[in-house]
């Protein structure tokens, strides 16, 4: 059984100050409202094609992005709504991409599984569709720059043969690589006790990888991938346990998630008293979507 | 001294590309067996892939992303179709779809006489997908304007190398004869066979011309050129290839609708090469070309195996 608790240090969010908190809540909130506003469009076919919806999964790129910022090179899974959200893409661009228009962020030439940031000092590099490839390709663009580089795949893209390698090599050149394994226990609706044996982590451990296999609890990640990068100098893998709450692409559900790790993280900081300053980033997000989903503009952009 | 071979020429440009460019070069077993038939000096910037090949052409691809102009070196054409995903799917798109480049310089060397094992002819896949230069040089000019045109342009080159001609030290140059009997336009190392066939041809007093095509893609003709095929009675386009989806299938098609004729064309059968007599299956040899002329000025056309 997966447990929202699974590998949780518990005094972590005792440890984190409120400002970094609150940051990693308005990231979480503002992904969670963001698709919200997806869903509505997909609903009114304003949104026509395929969307990989993070919701469910938005603490883990919200923790770790808070952690490094965002100068690192970054590689997506095809399920990257919140890391480009987090990284601090652009809001109007991402809407954009997704509606299939020239102001998108590859000029609507992509969509949801491909998203980009090429500006403002961000470097998030496009999928493109074969789970995993961006393994790979980061650790090569890791060796070529000698750059940090962050890289984000899922518990299924994990199992493709071009993995392992590429962390060998990232092994052997002691590259400055984080690779992120966004485990929500699916690859599309198989289950991982369905597909392997074997587990992610303890392969890392025969590479000689510090590696973290945990649940998604975003102070956690936090203080983990703070402390773990001060004390090496290759490859770091995290294994983060996650719900998938809706489907693989679209925006239905089939209501198999274990937890929802928002509701959870918000229940804490509300524990914490930290309800009116909730209440200020809710606000100040619902106004931010009620222009980027507002239906007039929508309505306009798509018309031209 | 003569002229310098075409393995020299490859040596030079990539150690002054590692040296001096910052350029590195990747592949698996580079410094194994003659350092890939002499076209590797040993340098700095030299980057072993002891991997699964698709995992190699990744991390290749991700040196091309941020800037490194990476030579990728494949030692047997065959491997592409493992390397293809990361070459077709991403480094031949991120360009169009993203406005992001991923220039990658593929070393793709053919080979011929190993059997089953190695020894396909593969240029043709890398021309049917978007994104992609595709040039077959095989002499030492050739190849500097294929270096050149890599230098000068973000897209993936294509390099389609054949093993059988890195030691020639000749420039070919077209035969051009008015209203000949044939013209033969021939690809990757068929050039020096075709060339061959033509002169044996001429010395029959066959009327043939003979053309070279080292650019796949895109693919062009001179005006001047265009008008010789024009004047020929028949046309013929030869690869190293299988002919069924292949190369010389796809520009004949291209010749065919610049002229609006019927172009004929000389591959490899649809069968698997083998390692004895007469199952090689070989790259349309001098003889084998002559074979294909002589029947096609006959009038028999469908023959495959004389
Ligand atoms: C190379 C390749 N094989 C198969 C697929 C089909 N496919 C698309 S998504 C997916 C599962 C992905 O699961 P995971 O990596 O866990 O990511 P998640 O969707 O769960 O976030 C598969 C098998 C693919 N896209 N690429
Ligand atoms: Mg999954």
């Amino acid at each position: 059984m997966r447990l929202s608790n699974f590998g949780v240090l518990e005094e972590a969010i005792n440890n984190i100050d409120n400002t970094i908190k609150l940051n990693i809540y308005k990231k979480m909130y503002r992904s969670r409202k963001f698709e919200e506003g997806v869903i509505e469009s997909v609903e009114c076919k304003q949104i026509k094609s395929a969307v990989y919806l993070s919701i469910g999964q938005e603490s883990i790129a919200a923790a770790i992005i808070e952690a490094l910022g965002n100068k690192h090179y970054v590689f997506t899974q095809h399920r990257c709504h919140s890391t480009f959200l987090s990284l601090g893409g652009n809001i109007l661009k991402i809407r954009d991409e997704l509606l299939g228009l020239p102001t998108g962020s590859s000029n609507g030439k992509g969509g949801s599984n491909c998203l980009q940031i090429h500006e403002n000092g961000i470097n998030m590099f496009g999928h493109h569709g074969f789970i995993g490839e961006n393994l790979p390709q980061a650790v090569g663009a890791c060796f070529g720059s000698n750059k940090p580089t962050l890289c984000f795949l899922g518990d299924g893209a994990i199992e493709e043969d071009y993995i392992y390698p590429s962390i060998g090599f990232a092994v052997t050149h002691k590259l400055p690589i984080i690779i992120i394994c966004e485990d929500n226990d699916l690859s599309i609706l198989t289950k991982t006790e369905d597909r392997r044996s074997w587990d992610v982590s303890e392969v890392m451990k025969s590479f000689g990888i510090p590696s973290v296999n945990m649940a998604d609890d975003p102070w956690s990640i936090y203080e983990k991938i703070s402390g773990l990068f001060a004390n090496t100098d290759g490859p770091i893998f995290l294994n983060i346990k996650t719900c998938r709450i809706k489907w693989h692409a679209g925006i239905g559900a089939d209501k198999m998630h274990e937890w929802d790790r928002f509701s959870i993280v918000k229940e804490e900081l509300l524990s914490l008293g930290l309800g009116s300053q909730l209440t200020v980033i809710e606000e100040e997000v619902n106004k931010e979507m009620d222009i980027v989903w507002d239906k007039k503009t929508l309505q306009q952009l798509l018309k031209k | 001294m003569g002229q310098k071979n075409l393995a020299t020429t490859i040596k030079e440009i990539t150690r002054n590309h590692l040296e001096n460019c910052n350029g590195l070069l990747l592949g698996q077993s580079i410094s194994a067996v003659g350092w890939v038939n002499n076209t590797v000096p040993d340098c700095k910037g030299i980057v072993e892939l002891p991997m699964t090949d698709v995992a190699g052409a990744g991390i290749a691809v991700g040196t091309a992303i941020v800037g490194r102009r990476p030579i990728f070196v494949i030692r047997f054409q065959d491997f592409l179709i493992l390397n293809g995903s990361q070459l077709i799917f991403y480094a031949a798109k991120v360009k169009e779809l993203h406005n992001q480049p991923a220039p990658i310089f593929i070393r793709a060397i053919g080979t011929e006489g190993i059997g089953p094992c190695h020894s396909g002819n593969l240029h043709n896949i890398f021309m049917h997908f978007p994104g992609f230069n595709v040039f077959a040089p095989i002499t030492s000019k050739e190849y500097e304007q294929t270096w050149d045109a890599f230098m000068n342009d973000n897209k993936p080159m294509m390099c389609s190398e054949h093993r059988d001609t890195f030691t020639n030290c000749e420039e070919i140059e077209d035969i051009l004869v008015e209203d000949a009997e044939i013209t033969v336009c021939a690809i990757s190392v068929t050039r020096l066979e075709a060339q061959q066939a033509v002169k044996t041809l001429h010395g029959e007093n066959v009327k043939c011309s003979f053309v070279n095509i080292f650019k796949l893609k895109p693919f062009s003709l001179k005006e001047e050129i265009v008008d010789i095929i024009k004047s020929s009675k028949h046309i013929l386009v030869v690869d190293t290839g299988h002919e069924i989806s292949g190369a010389a299938q796809a520009i004949a098609y291209e010749i065919g609708k610049k002229i609006n004729k019927f172009v004929h064309i000389l591959g490899v059968e649809d069968k698997t090469k083998c390692i004895c007599e007469p199952y090689q299956n070989r790259y349309p040899d001098s003889e084998k070309i002559i074979t294909k002329i002589n029947n096609i000025i006959k009038g028999d056309y469908t023959c495959q195996k004389e």
